[in-house]
Formats: structure tokens, C-alpha cells, sequence
């Protein structure tokens, strides 16, 4: 029973069986990854929940916690973040145009922002653990104690503010390194000569996934890292 | 052609390939859902083992066949791997993944391998639960209460909390599948005003596994992380709050119950359009029940929390939101019955599963209103008049409703008709015995006697006594479709392509259908369940 009308039709090398033809099978994919994106909104979205809550409780511990993460290297990471989404942006179109090279390099250069992003981070969470900010049995905010006397912090309380902290960031981060792999593939595969202007979903939808990625760390900046800045300095 | 497709080597789904292989890496969305079909099978019988230790150690006042650490353990079990492991995949990965491509005319789900994934995810899930089980268990009640969970238990709650955080996403694969395949893989012609009344549900049902269930896997991942880096999000001794714990939990596992018996309800149209030889009265007001019940259910979570200390006016805001889910529901059970209204009704297994399912689903409904009252809560919260109510939804409406719709697609799935004479004893017994096993319990809740203890003042054993002896007869009417259905494999009479004279693009295809579903393009025409237009098959009787 050779005879499966359907399945043989005008198919090219990338249509998959069960669909008619490569509009649908794009349609599919990009309302697939929105609702992906969708739910991890709702993922993310349990956290910010805990977090204004929190943060409209202890607010003072929140100011301090804020204050005693390090804005300089905040902000590097926020561009470098804002500039990976540029080259991911110009990487889907070089895919459209069917520019092999350009994409290639694009997407190499998205990588190198991403571990960036990542070794900084990892900066980041090494100081506060040496600054004995990670929740738990050593945890200590003399140091917060002492340098904000204008505030009135609880300990107890400057320890949510870290668990936030660290739960928010490091979620967002391992968004991050799944990000990266789903680049890796991407640049291998662009390498290859898998993508052209007929067909260049995986790059569009990875595309997606990396400015989510992007928006969700634009958020936490402003969130984690600027509370009470005019007052505090 | 049409010669070919008679004879006996006729090719399809099930005899294309052959071996393990061809099995666990198939992407076809009807192999997939028999993958399931064994699974959701065996944690069914798991969790069904651990309900029978609970009615016997509830048959006698004193704590004698356990102790209390392990009876806690027995419910905790029990409600996780019921819940998580059966109820909530149960139609939609079972009957939605073989039926949702098949009813809308499409070769396959939009996704064939995160279809396979979502499967894989359910076994990596199912692995883990098991270690926990087999290792130690877990004792915090399925709802993982915070601080109890975080702090103070002993038991394996990080293992169990990842291996649910896995199936929700093995869950929310399978929606994502669903919504994808509704939107964008329809035949021409199917319209959404003609779509089957089974695919708006599982629409609805696929909304809420999107939207509800990333929250309760970021609610147990911190949770996790509590218990594992002595994180204190919720951690009362660091100003952590546990109500926020239960707000974010039964955000998700409020809806979860709509996920359970939307799935029932998309069978419930089905079943009733096509024994009682009609259309279905009211299409549009059922088909966008489920949309309402899928949006209202996500607004009423914090009705399980109108004792643990929210205020007042959100209370009251909750209880009367929770009353407003109840008109959907009720608009459902008043068009079947309306469909029913002179109709040709033939009592069928299926249609004795959904007779049954309508006088319990009721029954369930209309004690949840109780239980959406403030004053009456307070009376009855935490007590075995909510476990009576919760059971008659999701056993009596969630779980008739899938073994009505094995019934009613068993000769679409295996191409051989299941014993009729055993087919409709079980469903009997299983009415039976269901309704002996939990309309005690209403009483004992409303008696006073409290949930989740294993032992209780001897004034409450004659009613205990009654529900275990109906649980031992339910254990019977779900052993037997097992048998049989095993057995209609081998031996049943072999399924005419459509046995029931059923309205649907799933019965125009052969029994059991070919891989990519349709020997050719389907075209639809016609409005759904157009039953005028069909004849009544003659192997059906007609008992008026």
C-alpha cells in the first residue's frame, strides 16, 4: 500500500508530512513559540506576583538589598543583552536574505553575548557570596546594617529580598544557557547551509525566544537593581 | 482501491510497523496516545492501591492496619498520582491525542515529535514518582502546604515536587499541540461553528494547561529550592508568607480541576448526540460554556482558602465568583438533557457512563455551590463532605467520562468491539459501587468527621463500613473493562468502520485508521452532529 495521496504531493526537504504546504507549517511554528512564550510569561509571572508583594511589605529592606548589588555591572549586562537582541534581529533577516556568512557570524556573535551576560552574572552571585548575602545559615547584613542607618532593615526580612533575588536571576539565567544551546544548533545548522529565504523558521523562532529571554531581564534590572535609587544614591 | 481497503492485510496505524522500536520513537499522534493509554493505566492502578489501603484502614475506628506517618503518606500518594499522573492526562493525552487530528481532518497533531516529547517528559515524570514512592514516599498532602513542606517534613518532597514539575510540562506540551493543531491544521471547510463540540472543550481544557500550569511549576520549583538552598520565599520565620504559597497553588490547581472534567464534558456531547440520534440542542451555548468555564475557573482560587485567613470582602468577592461558575456548568447538563428530549436513546455502554455522569457531575456541582458558601464552608471545610464533592467531579464526572468515551472510540482505537452484556454491567457497577463508596462520605463530612485522619470515634464506622464495601465493588467495575477490553483485542468482533452510526470526520475513516488518518483530503460540508442526514446502524438496538 504504496499509495498515500497525500503524503507525496509537492513536498520540499523541510515541509514535514502532515502539513499542506510551508505556510501552514510556519503559521504553525510561530503560534506555537507565542504560546510557549505565553506560558512562560505565566512562569515568571508567579515570581513578580511574590515579588510586589514582598516588596510592598519590606520595602526598606528591598532599597538596601537593591543598593548592595553592584549597578555598574547591572547595566553592562543590560546592554550587552540589548546589543545580542540587535544581532539576533540583524541574524534573522541576513536568514531571509539568504546570506549564509553574515548570519553565520551574527549568530557566533549573539553566543559570545550570551556567555558574557552569563560571566558577569556569575561576578555577580561569587561577590554577594563572599559578602555572605546568600540565603541560608551564613547569611549576614551587618554590612547593610551599618551603611544604611536611614533605613530599618530586619535581617530576616533582607533574606526574601535575596531569595528573590537569586531565584529570579538565576531561572533567568538558565533561560539564558538554554538560549545559548538552542544557538549553538543554530549556528551549526546556518553553517551547514540549512537555512534559506524559503525556509527559515528555527532562526525566526529562536529569534523569539532570545528577545523574551531579553524582556524578561529588561524588567528584572529596573526591579532588582534601581529600587529607592534617587534617595539612597 | 475500495476492493484493497476491505481485505484482511488492510494496512493502518497499528499493524504498519512492528517492534519496540517503532513504537517508542513514533511521532504519530495515535501510537502516542496508546503510549499513553498504558501509562495513565498503570498510575491509575497505583493510585487506585493506595485507595484501597485507605478505606481498609478506614473500615474500623482505630488505627490498626497503619500508622498515622504512613496514612499520611497513603493520601498524599493517593491525590498526587491520581491527579497528576492520571486524571489530568487521562482524556486529553488518551482520547484528544487520537482524536483531536482525526475530528478536524489534519494527518497528524501540528507538532508530531514535542508530541513524543511531552510522552517522554510523562515517563521521566512517572520514573521519578515512582523512586519516591518506592523510596520513602512523600506525606505533605498533594497540595504540598507550605510551611509543613518547606520546613518541617521528613519525606521526599523535593523528588516528588520535580517529578510533578516535569508532568506539567509533559501537560502543557500536550495543550500547546492542542491549540496549535485547532488553529492552524483544520480540513477546508471545517469551520470553527462546525467543529465538533469534543474539540471546543478540549480547546478550553488546552487554554488552561497554557496559562495555569507554568504557575504551579514555578510554585513547586520554589518550593524546591526552600527545602533544597534554604531560599525563604515562603518561610514564615523570615517574613515569608505561606498564603502566598496557596494564592499561587490553587491558582493552577483550581483550574486543574476544569482540566479534569472539560476533557469529560468535550465526551459527555459527543456520546449524548449520537445515542439519542440527534443534534446536539443548543451547539453554541455549549461550545462556549467550556470557553466560560476555562476563563471563570481561573477566578475563583481562593475559594479553597476562606478559612486559612483571607480577608472578608475577597472572600466574599471568591464565594460569589465561585457561584458563577456554576451557570456554564449548569447550561451543560441542561442541553444534554434537552438533546435527550425525544430522542432515539439506545442504552449503550457509552450512554450508560454518560447517563451516569450527568447524575453525578450534578451532584458534585451542586455541593461545590455549598461549599462556595462562606457560612457553610466554614461548617464543612476539611472535612469528608468536600472529599464526597470533589470525588463525585472527578471521579464521577472526570473518570466516567473517559471510560464512557474507551467505550464509545474502542472500535475506532482497536478496530474490534468491546462484550456490550460486560460492557454495561461494569458501568453499572461502577455507577454503583461509586455512588456506595462516596455518598457516605457526604454525610460523614457533614457529621463533622474530618479528613486526612486514620482514625475516628466509633459513631462514624457504620458509614465508613458502607463506603469501603462500595469502593470493593468499584475496584470490580474498573478491573473489568481492563479484562475485557484485553481481551475484544484478541477475540471482539471485528469494528465496522462506523459501528455506532456516528456523526464525526473520525468515523468516516476505516477502524482502525490508516497512520496519516484519511485514505484522502477531507472536505467537510456539513454541520456537526448532522444525525438526520445519517442512518441509524441496525446493530445498535433502539430501546425507547
Amino acid at each position: 500500500m504504496s499509495d498515500n495521496p497525500i503524503a507525496v504531493e509537492q513536498h520540499g526537504p523541510e515541509l514535514l508530512h502532515h502539513f499542506a504546504d510551508a505556510e501552514q507549517q510556519r503559521d504553525a511554528a510561530t503560534l506555537g513559540m507565542w504560546l510557549f512564550l505565553a506560558t512562560e510569561i505565566m512562569f515568571f509571572g508567579g515570581m513578580f506576583c511574590a515579588y510586589l508583594i514582598y516588596r510592598f511589605w519590606y520595602y526598606d529592606e528591598f532599597a538596601a538589598g537593591s543598593r548592595s548589588l553592584d549597578i555598574t555591572l547591572g547595566t553592562i549586562n543590560t546592554a550587552i543583552l540589548i546589543c545580542s537582541s540587535l544581532t539576533v534581529a540583524l541574524g534573522v533577516r541576513a536568514a531571509q536574505m539568504g546570506k549564509r556568512k553574515l548570519l553565520v557570524v551574527l549568530l557566533l556573535l549573539t553566543i559570545v553575548f550570551g556567555f558574557a551576560f552569563l560571566g558577569i552574572k556569575g561576578v555577580e552571585w561569587y561577590a554577594k557570596y563572599k559578602e555572605h548575602h546568600i540565603p541560608g545559615n551564613s547569611f549576614n547584613v551587618d554590612d547593610l546594617v551599618r551603611d544604611y542607618p536611614q533605613l530599618h532593615i530586619d535581617p530576616r526580612h533582607e533574606q526574601i529580598y535575596f531569595s528573590l533575588y537569586f531565584a529570579m536571576t538565576g531561572l533567568h539565567a538558565l533561560h539564558m544557557i538554554i538560549g545559548v544551546g538552542l544557538f549553538v544548533f543554530l549556528t551549526y545548522y546556518a553553517w551547514k547551509g540549512r537555512y534559506t529565504p524559503k525556509y527559515y523558521t528555527p532562526v525566526e523562532m529562536g529569534g523569539l525566544y532570545w528577545h523574551f529571554v531579553d524582556i524578561v531581564w529588561i524588567y528584572l534590572f529596573p526591579l532588582l537593581y534601581l529600587i529607592d535609587q534617587h534617595r539612597l544614591g | 482501491m475500495a476492493t484493497v481497503a476491505i481485505s484482511a492485510e488492510r494496512e493502518h496505524y497499528l499493524n504498519k510497523e512492528y517492534g519496540i522500536r517503532s513504537w517508542l520513537l513514533t511521532t504519530d499522534h495515535k501510537r502516542i496516545a496508546l503510549l499513553y493509554l498504558i501509562s495513565i493505566t498503570f498510575f491509575f492502578f497505583v493510585g487506585g492501591f493506595f485507595a484501597l489501603l485507605i478505606r481498609l484502614e478506614l473500615l474500623t475506628p482505630a488505627g490498626d492496619l497503619v500508622q498515622a506517618d504512613t496514612y499520611n503518606k497513603l493520601f498524599t500518594m493517593h491525590g498526587q498520582v491520581m491527579i497528576f499522573f492520571f486524571l489530568i492526562p487521562s482524556i486529553p493525552a488518551v482520547l484528544g491525542n487520537f482524536l483531536v487530528p482525526l475530528m478536524i481532518g489534519a494527518k497528524d497533531l501540528a507538532f508530531p515529535r514535542i508530541n513524543l516529547l511531552s510522552w517522554y517528559l510523562y515517563v521521566i515524570a512517572g520514573v521519578i514518582y515512582v523512586h519516591c514512592i518506592l523510596t520513602g514516599g512523600v506525606d505533605t498532602g498533594w497540595t504540598f502546604y507550605t510551611p509543613f513542606s518547606t520546613a518541617f517534613s521528613n519525606t521526599r518532597v523535593i523528588e516528588a515536587g520535580i517529578a510533578i514539575f516535569i508532568a506539567g510540562f509533559s501537560s502543557i506540551l500536550t495543550g500547546l499541540n492542542f491549540v496549535v493543531t485547532i488553529h492552524r491544521m483544520r480540513a477546508p471547510g471545517m469551520t470553527w461553528s462546525r467543529l465538533p463540540l469534543f474539540i471546543w472543550a478540549h480547546y478550553a481544557t488546552s487554554i488552561i494547561q497554557l496559562l495555569g500550569t507554568p504557575v504551579l511549576a514555578i510554585t513547586l520549583l520554589l518550593v524546591v529550592f526552600e527545602r533544597a538552598f534554604n531560599l525563604g520565599i515562603f518561610d514564615p520565620n523570615r517574613g515569608g508568607d505561606p498564603l502566598l504559597f496557596q494564592h499561587l497553588f490553587w491558582f493552577y490547581s483550581h483550574p486543574a480541576v476544569y482540566i479534569m472534567i472539560l476533557p469529560a464534558m468535550a465526551v459527555e456531547s459527543e456520546i449524548v448526540a449520537c445515542f439519542t440520534r440527534k443534534r446536539i440542542f443548543g451547539y453554541n451555548f455549549v461550545a462556549m460554556s467550556s470557553i466560560a468555564i476555562a476563563v471563570f475557573g481561573f477566578l475563583v482560587w481562593a475559594h479553597h482558602m476562606f478559612v486559612a485567613g483571607i480577608s472578608l470582602y475577597s472572600a466574599l468577592i471568591f464565594s460569589i465568583l465561585s457561584y458563577l461558575v456554576a451557570v456554564p456548568s449548569a447550561i451543560k447538563v441542561f442541553n444534554w438533557t434537552a438533546t435527550m428530549y425525544k430522542g432515539s436513546i439506545s442504552f449503550t455502554t457509552p450512554m450508560l457512563y454518560a447517563f451516569g455522569f450527568i447524575g453525578l457531575f450534578t451532584m458534585g456541582g451542586l455541593t461545590g455551590l455549598f461549599l462556595a458558601a462562606l457560612g457553610i464552608d466554614v461548617h464543612v471545610h476539611d472535612t469528608y463532605f468536600v472529599i464526597a464533592h470533589f470525588h463525585y467531579i472527578m471521579v464521577g464526572g472526570a473518570v466516567m467520562g473517559y471510560l464512557g468515551g474507551m467505550h464509545f472510540w474502542w472500535p475506532k482505537i482497536s478496530g474490534r468491539m468491546y462484550p456490550e452484556g460486560w460492557g454495561r454491567l461494569a458501568a453499572l457497577l461502577v455507577f454503583a459501587g461509586f455512588n456506595l463508596t462516596f455518598f457516605p462520605q457526604f454525610i460523614l463530612g457533614y457529621m463533622g468527621m474530618p479528613r486526612r485522619y486514620w482514625q475516628y470515634p466509633p459513631e462514624f464506622q457504620v458509614l465508613n463500613v458502607l463506603s469501603t464495601a462500595g469502593s470493593t465493588i468499584l475496584a470490580v467495575g474498573y478491573v473489568l473493562p481492563m479484562i475485557y477490553f484485553l481481551w475484544s483485542m484478541r477475540y471482539g468482533k471485528i469494528a465496522p468502520d462506523n459501528p455506532w452510526g456516528a456523526a464525526g470526520l473520525e468515523w468516516k475513516t476505516t477502524s482502525p485508521p490508516p497512520t496519516f488518518n484519511f485514505e484522502e483530503a477531507q472536505e467537510v460540508t456539513w454541520e456537526a452532529y448532522n444525525y438526520e442526514e445519517i442512518p441509524a446502524p441496525a446493530e445498535v438496538s433502539v430501546e425507547r
